[in-house]
């Protein structure tokens, strides 16, 4: 198991011949991906990586079966395929894209309610380093090797923040189930709770992390959600703790609009909800062993 | 991006929203000259400054008199207004907006915004305007109306109205309100605004609705398509290391402390940052690197944090993704050697080729003090700038 995807998801590139999509199709594929045929309209017909490329997601799926996407579109064009790929059926869409304007978002948002929510595409991201089910497939950017298999979910915002946190976890011979990254922009496709919603229904994940940042009610909401609902230990870190009031450090996610949303209250409230914080985020790796080794 | 208040007014007047008669000036001659315009014998000489609570700091001035607009331009033109929202540096202000004074009978408070839980616009009034709407919202909640507009359809006429019986309108300007709140929607919407404030809407001792003040924020990431609105910013109201980066392609924030960082990606560089404060030390920048660090990225980034005269000591954490660390040390070393570097460097590699990068630092024979793990580089940075304090004193 693994949530999300695996070895058998039948992956498409939208942006596929693009500079961007063609690099990281092609590490996709040396990870093992099942990595079907790309999309970029206009150059439907001819073969890229040896794959084919469609005009419309739609071709895609009812030619090659495609399920899942990766979305590498320029910012100003990337709305549209995630909402092509909505329309077409297809049933988890990454979007890497960075730079996504937030009306757009919300515009996609909407668009994804319309469907019923059995028949709604999943959206991780945008702004973010992708999927991976270590050792089976990976759909995003992440550098693959520093992920092993095995129990511990992760969702979080920050990419090179997770792979941080991967590769401590490695190196305490900790493996991961699936990790997920979600994004740093102010609106999000899938939020921390959307995905532990997934972990605590994973036979593979026994613990799960989640790594946040100050801004936005994502966190507590997730939190909220693991003292109802979950039965699977949940360990968290926040990062921006120095970060001062009002500013935007990077992440237009990483803003403290209000109270509440500092990193400090953020892991107050998450305390008291009974997760288990990391306090340092070089301590990511080893508060989850202990938490493990509690099991 | 922010823009000033008269950007602002002249953007929401387009949009059919009330404002008082008013001109901009750069001078104090222009000032004066601007008031003998306009009509009236009382004027509103307005600092405009990219921050809120500008009447407290002094920025804004009412004048009875030319004389007294003479006055007020010189005391503000060319100074530096600290509010509580610009940081203990301040901003300068180089315009003035001089605007009829009006006479106010009720102040009202009206602001749009992008929510980020519901995913949709919120409108948001008082029928107490004119103060804090944060001090408001603790101390009576209730007399804050919040209303959600479906991005899909837009805001309805039943919803500015309501809106408008929230704010206490008359029957006889409900019209005239409802076309106020209208046009406040469109403008955020047709311009990719992330906020809009009016605080204070007033009704006037004539019963017309007028915007006192406006502030509009926009979308970075929307201003490809939003040129007019891309032409509206200055420079002069932002820090000018983060002038300098943008224009670098980085992602960089000045702050308070002593030790400059230079970290790939927002959420490692915050972590990496509140490591250093845990260790004992204070950050002096944000600096996201991004993910193609090539030599000259490396080297412009690191004249952006040395050019902070007050950093004692420097931080390079990377973790390589797509990057490699073989890439990243030589940059590194570039840079140190192009720049001259005088104060201590602490470089914390980790990811692709890591092995390698390390091995290009070591060789380098440059007194590059490296960390293995994040808390190693984090202890390693605050003691060498201890160290370096140490020496000074």
């Amino acid at each position: 198991m693994a949530i999300l995807i695996n070895e058998n998801t039948r992956i498409i590139v939208q942006g596929f011949t693009g500079k961007i999509g063609t690099f990281h199709a092609q590490e996709m594929i040396d990870y093992g991906s099942n990595v079907v045929g790309g999309v970029t309209p206009g150059k439907g017909g001819q073969t890229h990586l040896g794959l084919p490329v469609f005009n419309t997601v739609k071709e895609a799926v009812d030619q090659v079966g495609a399920e899942a996407s990766i979305v590498f579109v320029p910012p100003a064009f990337a709305a549209d395929s995630i909402m092509e790929a909505a329309d077409a059926g297809i049933k988890y869409c990454v979007s890497i894209t960075d730079g996504i304007p937030t009306q757009d978002m919300m515009t996609v948002k909407n668009f994804l309610r319309r469907f019923p929510k059995e028949e709604r595409m999943l959206l991780a991201g945008p702004n973010c380093a992708g999927t991976i089910s270590p050792g089976r497939a990976m759909l995003g950017i992440m550098p693959g090797h520093i992920y092993i298999r095995g129990n511990v979910g992760v969702v979080g915002r920050s990419g090179t923040l997770g792979y941080e946190a991967a590769d401590q976890m490695r190196l305490l011979g900790i493996g991961i189930s699936t990790s997920v990254g979600i994004g740093g922009d102010p609106i999000t496709g899938s939020s921390h709770r959307d995905i532990l919603e997934r972990l605590e229904q994973d036979p593979e994940t026994k613990v799960a992390l989640m790594i946040g940042e100050i801004g936005g009610p994502q966190e507590v909401e997730a939190g909220r959600f693991a003292k109802e609902n979950m039965t699977k230990p949940l360990v968290a870190y926040i990062a921006g703790l120095t970060a001062p009031e009002g500013r935007r450090m990077g992440h237009a996610g990483a803003i403290i609009s209000s109270a509440g949303e500092s990193a400090a209250e953020k892991v107050a409230i998450l305390k008291e909800l009974g997760v288990t914080i990391c306090p340092t985020p070089s301590l990511m790796g080893q508060t989850v062993a202990e938490v493990l080794a509690k099991m | 991006m922010n823009i000033h208040e008269y950007q602002a007014k002249e953007i929401l007047a387009e949009y059919g929203v009330k404002i008082a008669e008013g001109g901009l000036a750069y001078s104090v001659v222009e000032a004066v000259q601007r008031a003998r315009e306009i009509d009236g014998d009382v004027w509103v000489v307005k600092a405009q400054i990219h921050s809120g609570a500008r009447g407290k700091a002094g920025g804004i001035k009412v004048c009875r008199t030319h004389n007294e607009v003479e006055q007020a331009a010189e005391a503000l033109l060319g100074k530096n207004l600290v509010t509580h929202q610009t940081g203990p540096a301040g901003k300068i202000c180089s315009r003035l907006y001089i605007e009829a004074g009006t006479s106010i009978a009720k102040e009202m408070y009206l602001s749009f915004m992008i929510d980020r839980s519901s995913e949709r616009i919120i409108m948001v009034g008082s029928a107490q305007g004119g103060m804090e709407i944060e001090k408001l919202a603790e101390t009576n909640p209730e007399a804050i109306i919040k209303i959600y507009i479906e991005p899909a359809v837009g805001l309805q006429d039943f919803q500015a109205r309501k809106m408008a019986f929230a704010l206490n309108i008359d029957s006889a300007q409900l019209n005239h309100a409802v076309k106020t709140i209208k046009g406040c929607y469109r403008a955020l919407r047709d311009l990719d605004a992330n906020v809009l404030e009016i605080n204070p809407l007033v009704l006037t001792t004539n019963n017309e609705i007028v915007a006192l003040d406006a502030k509009m924020a926009f979308d970075e990431n929307a201003l490809f398509r939003r040129h007019k609105i891309a032409e509206l910013r200055d420079n002069t109201q932002v820090d000018n290391r983060e002038v300098a980066a943008a224009e670098a392609g980085l992602s960089y924030v000045g702050l308070d402390g002593d030790i400059g960082c230079m970290i790939n990606g927002a959420g490692l560089a915050m972590a990496t940052m509140d490591m250093i404060k845990l260790a004992g030390g204070e950050p002096a920048n944000f600096l996201d690197v991004g993910g193609g660090a090539s030599a000259e990225r490396t080297e412009k980034a690191f004249r952006l944090v040395l050019a902070d005269a007050g950093v004692k000591a420097m931080l390079v954490n990377i973790f390589a993704g797509i990057n490699r660390c073989d890439w990243i040390a030589e940059g590194v070393v570039h840079a140190v050697k192009n720049i001259d570097m005088k104060i201590p460097l602490v470089v914390r590699l980790s990811g692709t080729n890591v092995e390698e990068g390390r091995r290009i630092i070591a060789d380098s024979g440059l007194p590059i003090i490296t960390a293995d793990t994040l808390a190693d580089a984090a202890e390693k940075v605050v003691r060498a700038r201890n160290e370096v304090v140490a020496r000074e004193a």
